[in-house]
């Protein structure tokens, strides 16, 4: 077996120091009827590096891969061209196969790239500081809502028509049993619904969480909504699932939000069918010891030389066990070292150009598409992804690009099971990888779809 | 002095050049390197895009004004910024990482190379299902497997971490409870738990109480048998335990547990050392994490990303979150909301996130046990535990083994601070002093239930070479402690990128992000 360097010789070896006859006499505790004598039945045995690889790349070839296709999906998960050079850092051995930099001495590496990611993203965010990173963007959102709760001391958090449904539904899941009651606004496609929230505020409200770009592609000014939250004692939570829109859009810190949480696989993560993404989360320093997840600070040695260490640890579940902010142990490590490289090499001159790029192309691909008979436009302001309410059903509409080579955008109907009204509305993000051949391939496969 | 012709020396002078100050802070291969906010520049980038084309803006006026601050770096010197800070690290690729109850083992590089395969890693969450097969096959026959090793008939696959598996398998009792009407709010822990156990059960509403361990190391079942009642809800469990035993009375309490209408939680970041030789489905349990970052040795990368799957029994399987997949007439099917339903999962607690869980590790996952099989498997919990317990009886004559009379252990060898009684040194002290000898240090402090734990964690696959040298270092510092030589430990460690670090500095007044302020200073 090809990653086991003990030989036969060394077991006899080993066992005799241990002062043990066989290797059984080891696993003396395991009651004898929980004992297998063997290796489990109908299980394959051991096989060769090239067999297994055969094996696996047989499935990867039954999937569509993005890259091979006209390709515009999103609905919070965006393909973006990420540098030759990122995958390459991160599969350094010193960064790949290192742990959480629980000894600093023999960790600096780490710990000074979460110190830039921390910055970079707090920066990109407009906020005065973010975490080492959490799971992805959904748990991120959830997390924010009970930091929320922990900070005002109220019960009640209303949460936008635009917050994408997925990130919903885990709120959802985790409140039905902390208590924490949610108001979810039914989705409304074809406008952003930050008046109508702005009335619902009370007294009792912890937050307002809203999603900019929405989930339907809406770009919305929050300063109102923020002004309106804090004027009775609640917090606004601003979701962004695209983050390269930053490059270009105001950011939610100036817009008045109180925390900030995010999807970060634009940058550098890539698409991975889901995961492992990367949730981002920022907050301003008052609230920093409400925040859930790992910190990243600077200190200096005892020679005097800067250096950074896991912070603010109290708030955290190995010392604090049942008191703690959270009960995440891990961050997204290795998904905040490819963002934060990636986000190193474009700059701000290089994301302000990929944003602009982004948001060219889908101007140009929404005008080709609105003006194919029987498709309506549903989000006249964007970033770089809209609805179109179709005349035909979506789900069908995706199958049957798909089926013409073109992956054609998310039908809202997989998001949104149960609302009819929601049927005929595709998602399409189209971004710098979309090219015009690109484009016009889609244009000629809805024509085709609609018509049918 | 032997000299080339042209008069370059060819030999070293002794001891040239120890003590000298560089004027650049380098010492050779050890490299300073500065933030990218004082080396970089919002002007440079090092990514070349195409030119934007003409259009009118759709941002109806919310367009940033001002600077972001984020600088950029050309692209070889990004490549040498984060390969310098590499260099800081230490990984399991340059020695021994036995890090207790993190399994630290070789990370095959197959497993990357499959891993970024486009049909994986190029595939979107949402594409239609008949354009992911293969990505849904990958995922249900890793399930398999999952289930076949512990014998249990269900499987999440969606948690993203160790812990998020816990909050996984906590909520679905707390589920199943709810469905038959039983409101029950204690959570029974044992003290020598990893910290997300209370945590986790504390974050879906119970209360929890800790339960002692006993004079072996274990729980104290007969404590934890006398509490149970028609308030507990579940017992969270972790075998092998976090001293690095096997907890002989699982069976035993399960059977209790559930004869009290409770259920068993077991901790599974220790299924490496019974990986093929024990199935905890057999010990009567009924949900179970399993790290695949660590008996399955998908990357730690530096702190995540996890992936932990739970396995569920018959009683907990219909209460398992959305989505997963089943087989339906040779077609792969990713049930969602969208079609889950009354008759199949109408049960499901529901979405723990967005989309279906750490696909990058299932296919990491996937190809490690394809490679190992289940003979190699088992071979992996044999070693593992062999070498632990190699390493405890190559010890524990000069180090204080807390539980080392009650037997052997499982992959994982725990000692306590006794044998530096009255040196000085602690156990903070060995483990600085373990960096200079070139090794990461074991697990300190942790579990809580000895003084100055000392957990290390071989894994099986470390030479006995490899342990040896480890072995000689640990017993020579153990010497040295005991012969008075404190001196040698406080100010360790000597040869790291950075000495000790001032952690009360950084609590008291924290700098979590780079401000220009701190370059002026």
């Amino acid at each position: 077996m090809r990653y086991l360097p003990l030989t036969p010789e060394d077991r006899q070896a080993m066992l005799a120091k241990i002062g043990v006859d066989s290797i059984d006499d080891l696993f003396v505790d395991v009651p004898a009827e929980a004992r297998l004598p063997g290796p489990i039945p109908d299980l394959a045995a051991h096989q060769p590096e090239m067999l297994v690889e055969r094996d696996l790349t047989r499935m990867a070839k039954r999937n569509m891969a993005a890259g091979e296709h006209p390709f515009f999906l999103g609905a919070g998960a965006y393909r973006h061209h990420v540098p030759a050079s990122v995958d390459h850092l991160i599969q350094r051995g010193e960064f790949l196969t290192s742990y959480t930099p629980y000894q600093p001495e023999i960790a600096q590496g780490t710990l000074q790239y979460l110190f830039e990611f921390q910055t970079q993203v707090a920066r990109l965010l407009g906020m005065e500081v973010a975490n080492a990173s959490m799971y992805d963007g959904s748990t991120a959102m959830t997390e924010a809502v009970f930091m929320a709760r922990r900070i005002t001391r109220r019960g009640k958090t209303i949460l936008s028509a635009g917050v994408h449904p997925h990130y919903v539904r885990a709120a959802e899941t985790l409140c039905r049993f902390t208590g924490d009651r949610l108001d979810v606004r039914p989705p409304e496609p074809a406008r952003s619904d930050v008046a109508e929230l702005i009335a619902r505020i009370d007294d009792d409200t912890s937050a307002v969480v809203v999603q900019n770009p929405d989930a339907f592609g809406h770009v919305a000014d929050l300063t109102g909504l923020a002004e309106a939250a804090h004027a009775k004692g609640a917090l606004l939570i601003v979701v962004v699932t695209e983050v390269v829109s930053l490059g270009l859009l105001k950011s939610p810190g100036e817009m008045g939000a109180d925390i900030v949480v995010g999807e970060g696989q634009s940058l550098g993560v890539g698409l991975l069918f889901g995961g492992p993404h990367l949730g981002l989360f920022a907050c301003n320093s008052k609230h920093v010891r409400q925040m859930p997840g790992r910190l990243c600070g600077e200190t200096v040695d005892a020679d005097g030389r800067r250096g950074f260490v896991l912070t603010l640890s109290t708030r955290e579940q190995h010392i604090r066990r049942e008191k703690a902010t959270s009960n995440i142990c891990t961050n997204s490590g290795l998904m905040s070292l490819a963002f934060s490289i990636h986000m190193t090499l474009l700059g701000e001159k290089g994301l302000r150009h990929l944003a602009e790029l982004n948001h060219a192309r889908a101007c140009e691909a929404a005008d080709r598409l609105a003006a194919v008979p029987g498709v309506e436009m549903l989000t006249p302001r964007f970033f770089n992804e809209f609805a179109l309410r179709l005349p035909v059903p979506a789900r069908k509409a995706v199958r049957d690009m798909a089926e013409m080579g073109v992956l054609g955008g998310v039908s809202a109907a997989r998001l949104y099971p149960g609302q009819p009204d929601l049927e005929n509305v595709l998602l399409v993000a189209v971004t710098e990888t979309a090219s015009s051949s690109d484009i016009e391939a889609l244009v000629r496969a809805l024509q085709h779809v609609v018509t049918q | 002095m032997s000299m080339m012709s042209e008069g370059r020396p060819t030999q070293p002078l002794a001891g040239a050049g120890h003590s000298v100050a560089t004027f650049t802070g380098n010492r050779a291969l050890m490299l300073e390197e500065p933030l990218i906010f004082e080396s970089g520049s919002a002007e440079v980038t090092g990514v070349d895009l195409e030119p934007v084309p003409a259009h009118a803006s759709r941002l109806g006026g919310l367009e940033r004004k001002g600077a972001i601050g984020l600088p950029g770096l050309a692209e070889g010197e990004a490549v040498r910024h984060y390969t310098r800070l590499s260099r800081q690290n230490y990984g399991i690729d340059l020695g021994l990482f036995p890090l207790g109850s993190c399994t630290m083992k070789h990370n095959p590089r197959l497993n990357e190379k499959v891993a970024r395969l486009p049909g994986f890693a190029d595939v979107h969450p949402l594409q239609p299902q008949d354009t992911v097969q293969g990505a849904l096959e990958l995922i249900h026959e890793l399930a398999e497997w999952l289930k076949a090793l512990t014998n249990m008939p269900a499987v999440a696959m969606a948690p993203k971490a160790g812990a998020h598996g816990e909050l996984c398998g906590m909520l679905a009792i707390r589920a199943a409870h709810e469905a038959r009407g039983d409101a029950r709010s204690v959570v029974l822990v044992p003290e020598s738990a990893h910290g997300t156990n209370p945590a986790t059960a504390a974050f879906c509403g119970y209360r929890v109480e800790s339960i002692p361990a006993d004079a072996r190391g274990r729980v104290d079942t007969a404590a934890l048998l006398a509490r149970l009642g028609p308030d507990v809800a579940a017992v969270m469990i972790t075998n092998p335990n976090t001293c690095g035993l096997f907890e002989p009375d699982l069976k035993r309490i399960s059977d209790a547990v559930h004869a009290a209408g409770g259920y068993v939680y077991c901790d599974g970041a220790n299924f490496n050392a019974i990986v093929g030789r024990v199935r905890p489905g057999d010990l009567g349990v009924d949900a179970m994490h399993i790290n695949l970052h660590k008996t399955f040795s998908t990357p730690h990368g530096g702190g995540g990303p996890g992936s932990g799957p739970v396995v569920f029994s018959e009683a907990l399987a219909p209460f398992a979150p959305l989505p997963f997949v089943v087989e339906e007439g040779g077609r792969l099917h990713l049930v969602e909301e969208e079609s889950a339903s009354a008759e199949n999962h109408g049960q499901s607690f529901g979405r723990m996130s967005a989309f279906h869980g750490q696909m990058g590790m299932f296919v990491r996952a996937l190809a490690y046990i394809k490679s190992h099989g289940a003979d190699g498997l088992r071979q992996v919990a044999e070693d593992a535990v062999l070498n632990a317990n190699y390493v405890l009886r190559s010890l524990d004559d000069l180090l204080s083994a807390p539980f080392g009379d009650s037997g052997p252990c499982m992959h994982e060898a725990l000692f306590d601070d006794g044998f530096l009684k009255d040196t000085g040194v602690t156990t903070l002290d060995v483990a600085k002093a373990l960096i200079d000898e070139g090794f990461h240090p074991m697990t300190m402090y942790f579990p809580l239930v000895v003084h100055g734990a000392m957990l290390i964690e071989p894994t099986e696959t470390e030479s006995r070479a490899r342990l040896d040298e480890f072995i000689a270092s640990l017993r020579g510092l153990a010497e040295a402690a005991r012969a008075g030589d404190a001196g040698r430990f406080r100010t360790a460690p000597h040869f790291a990128p950075r000495s000790r670090l001032d952690e009360t500095r950084a609590a008291r007044s924290p700098v979590l992000a780079w401000t220009p302020a701190q370059t002026a200073e």
